[in-house]
């Protein structure tokens, strides 16, 4: 019986694992085409040079491919709370229902109402209504980005609400707190600043691929590829202030997630000392200490505590502290340690990836000079090569971003008040699970196949369709079509 | 039970119909491309004619499921883990279909085209039997254990009344498509449409009534509310012949209208027929009622002002989207969207 509802919690965490980090490589990937896309359309607008109305056309598809299955992927998250997480469903829902709630009515509605205006009045209506549409399409998505990790705050740092002695579950208070929780403030704006960059990064690969491919249309891949790396040099730095702040409160906010990104199972530092950072390390998670780490002297203080000197708690110490917090209400038997390879390795991704954005940004920029002929560039192979591996890159580092913040949240759905193993539906059976586990896999799969076998497509034809006259009527609702 | 409770039972009541309604035509429209189209042009015109709309139109449902949630909890968990099976099935559907339109509009080569089509058919056939099986069961009544968990077995999900209940839903959704493809569709597929329709009604009606009959059988609808459900029936079984009717004197605007008022009607026969319950247990003392599955009335009270102010502002912008494009695609000269 025991083994049974253990791996029923360990099938439900692993499709959660799976059917979230599925959902954010094209959440992200998506909010950030959609401001590419309104960026061109309004260069469009405003400079009224058609190889910014190109842009927008031939990026739009790009778009609408990771929107589409950005859509139908988010689904499933809705309804995985109620399927496989009842009894979380039911503990938190007078508070966690109401993000959702205002998500798909503030932001949903919104962008799918507009992305249907916009895919389907390119002749239509006057491009300046045209480029509000899939601006009000952007503002849709970054919108229910906003409420969605609203609700995710809550589980990293409950506030507003109550624990009702008489229901045994969570009650909201206060909804203002909600919003104001400064988790909120601290996840949101890495999110959507990390959305705009995948897609910089992304249009700047891409760009690069076609110049390695000889494209005959260099001047479009070129201005692609300056937009791109405008945007991903402003979010790197961007990525770089917000996930500093991050990690300021995340020292106090959630020891033992911080202590795990940073490999320390033992306190290090003090009032005078400084704090060295371990560079790479392995760390044997049965007996709690490191197997090897290479350490660089002052640098955890600086990144921690922007100083030389500091002190931070290791997982060992705050284990100790949680114990002493927690055991009466949840028992001796509970295991506070994170997974901290994981999580080590998942923060060091984010950390080396932000290093290479800036280098590629920097440089890619300085290779585009208008200064440099098309052939200058189209014979730097090497560096279009690097610039097309960075294409994938945004996504890694997104992965990993999720990765820190959901399992150093382990054992905690709620933090502090409800664990993971209590959370889960008890009425669904691991055949059930295995199951819909199996076929999600496939599913994701065939989605994520497809979707890159289509835009790999999209890019080798390159932009000629969208350049030439049009000889028939594409759009259905354009005037012409009409009886 | 307060007010504020009943109000929101009714919400979701609402978004529910307003799902079936609108996304009943486009589940209609999305069968219709395998099986009454006849040629590519045809499918582009009948998947032009929704495509501005769909994606919006789905909303609604994942809106209805946020607004239980929120207001419901206790319904909403106890809903979707009972029903884990049909609801992964209709998420299936629903990925599939969704993602069909775009993958489809990309598709260079026929094969690839007509794989797409049929996920389109199929979700479009799945989601709406499905979804008319899950309320059946949910009225027939389920094994529900004391801490509200429901505990069904295969014949709880599967039985006669709720494939009747299936059936019912998806030919609603499919003459509700016909329907609406006469409204958008110009071409012969228009009047090919209304032959079908023609056909259809008498099954429909002949189902209403197998319907009637299972619904008396099985539930307790007759016993508590007689008069009401009564009625509600009348209403059902009207708005198929008004349809009907209308279909043969070539009213397009009428027969779709009816159309959709059969999938209120049947959404809000069901709901009437829950309440004061939202879930009904085959044991009564385990049903779940509307005053234990609802969040406290703080949060219903600031969900009731979100919703008072936001919902007026969806319906204006979506309302409008319909006018924009309102016009009549016309076979042949309808592309994709880009």
């Amino acid at each position: 019986m025991m083994d049974l509802a253990l791996s029923v919690v360990s099938l439900a965490r692993f499709q959660f694992a799976m059917t979230t980090i599925f959902h954010f490589f094209f959440v992200p990937f998506s909010i950030g085409m959609g401001l590419v896309v309104s960026i061109m359309e309004t260069l469009y607008v405003i400079k009224k040079d058609e190889v910014y109305k190109h842009m927008t056309q031939f990026w739009a598809k790009i778009f609408l491919l990771s929107f589409a299955v950005g859509v139908v992927t988010g689904i499933i998250q809705e309804f995985q709370f109620g399927m496989n997480w009842s009894a979380y469903s039911r503990f938190v829902g007078d508070i966690f229902g109401a993000p959702l709630a205002i998500e798909a009515l503030v932001a949903f509605f919104l962008e799918s109402t507009f992305i249907g205006f916009w895919m389907f009045s390119w002749d239509k209506v006057k491009p300046a209504l045209h480029a509000t549409f899939i601006w009000l399409v952007t503002i849709g998505s970054s919108l229910s980005a906003l409420w969605i990790l609203i609700a995710n705050s809550f589980m990293q740092n409950p506030t507003g609400f109550i624990l009702n002695k008489e229901t045994g579950r969570a009650q909201l208070v206060n909804f203002a707190d909600l919003i104001k929780n400064h988790q909120v403030w601290l996840e949101f704006p890495h999110v959507l600043i990390g959305a705009f960059l995948t897609a910089g990064f992304v249009v700047a690969g891409m760009s690069a691929m076609a110049l390695l491919r000889k494209t005959k249309n260099t001047d479009f891949f070129r201005k692609s590829m300056k937009v791109g790396l405008i945007l991903g040099l402003v979010t790197t730095f961007g990525m770089l202030f917000t996930g500093d702040r991050h990690s300021l409160f995340l020292q106090n906010d959630q020891p033992m997630k911080f202590a795990a990104t940073e490999g320390l199972y033992e306190n290090v530092g003090g009032k005078n000392k400084s704090e060295p950072w371990a560079v790479i390390g392995w760390y044997n998670e049965k007996e709690h200490k490191p197997d090897f780490e290479i350490n660089v002297p002052y640098v955890l203080s600086i990144l921690a505590h922007h100083s030389l000197t500091g002190e931070n708690k290791g997982a060992n110490e705050i284990s100790r502290e949680l114990h002493a917090k927690y055991d009466k209400k949840f028992g001796k038997d509970m295991n506070y340690y994170v997974p901290f390879n994981a999580i080590f390795y998942a923060f060091r991704v984010m950390a080396v990836s932000a290093g290479a954005f800036l280098m590629v940004a920097i440089v890619g920029l300085w290779f585009n000079r208008k200064k440099h002929s098309d052939e200058f560039l189209m014979n730097q192979k090497w560096w279009l090569w690097i610039m097309s591996i960075v294409t994938f890159l945004p996504f890694a580092a997104n992965t990993g971003g999720w990765l820190v913040t959901e399992l150093g949240r382990y054992p905690w759905v709620v933090y502090g008040y409800l664990t993971i193993a209590d959370a889960v539906s008890p009425n669904v059976s691991a055949g059930s699970m295995l199951f819909s586990n199996i076929v999600y896999f496939l599913t994701f799969c065939t989605l994520g196949g497809v979707m890159v076998y289509y835009a790999a497509r999209v890019l080798r034809e390159g932009p000629d369709d969208v350049m030439k006259p049009k000889a028939v009527v594409k759009d259905p609702f354009a005037e012409e079509a009409f009886n | 039970m307060s007010t504020l409770q009943i109000l929101w039972f009714v919400l979701i009541g609402i978004l529910f119909a307003g799902f079936f309604f609108l996304e009943g035509f486009d589940f209609g429209v999305g069968m219709a491309v395998k099986t009454l189209a006849k040629d590519a042009h045809e499918r582009d015109a009948l998947i032009g004619s929704i495509g501005p709309n769909w994606d919006a139109n789905e909303v609604w449902l994942i809106t209805a499921g946020g607004a239980m949630f929120a207001a419901m909890p206790i319904w909403y968990a106890s809903l979707f883990s009972g029903f884990y099976i049909p609801l992964f099935l209709i998420l299936l559907s629903l990925i599939f279909r969704g993602v069909s339109f775009e993958f489809r509009a990309m598709a260079k080569f026929n094969k690839a085209k007509n794989v797409w089509e049929w996920a389109t058919a199929i979700g479009s056939f799945m989601a709406p039997f499905l979804f008319g099986m899950i309320f059946t069961a949910l009225v027939k009544g389920m094994p529900v254990d004391n801490s509200f968990n429901i505990r069904g077995h295969f014949f709880d999900f599967v039985n006669l009344f709720t494939i009747v209940g299936g059936v019912a839903v998806v030919l609603m959704s499919y003459i509700h498509g016909l329907n609406f493809i006469r409204l958008k569709v110009d071409g012969e597929i228009r009047y090919r449409a209304a032959k079908v329709a023609k056909v259809l009604y008498p099954v429909l009606l002949a189902g209403e009534v197998v319907f009637a009959i299972l619904l008396f059988i099985y539930t307790d609808f007759f016993q508590n509310k007689p008069v009401i459900t009564v009625i509600l029936l009348a209403v059902i079984v009207l708005a198929t012949v008004v349809s009907y009717i209308a279909t043969l004197k070539d009213k397009e605007i009428l027969s779709f209208i009816a159309t959709g008022v059969n999938l209120v009607g049947l959404v809000t026969l069901l709901f009437v027929g829950l309440f004061p319950r939202v879930i009904v247990a085959n044991n009564p003392a385990h049903s779940l009622l509307i005053k234990d599955a609802s969040s406290s009335p703080y949060t219903l009270t600031i969900m009731t002002w979100i919703v008072v102010s936001i919902l007026p502002i969806v319906l204006a912008y979506q309302i409008w989207s319909y006018y924009v494009f309102r016009k009549r695609l016309t076979v042949g000269q309808a592309g994709s969207a880009h």
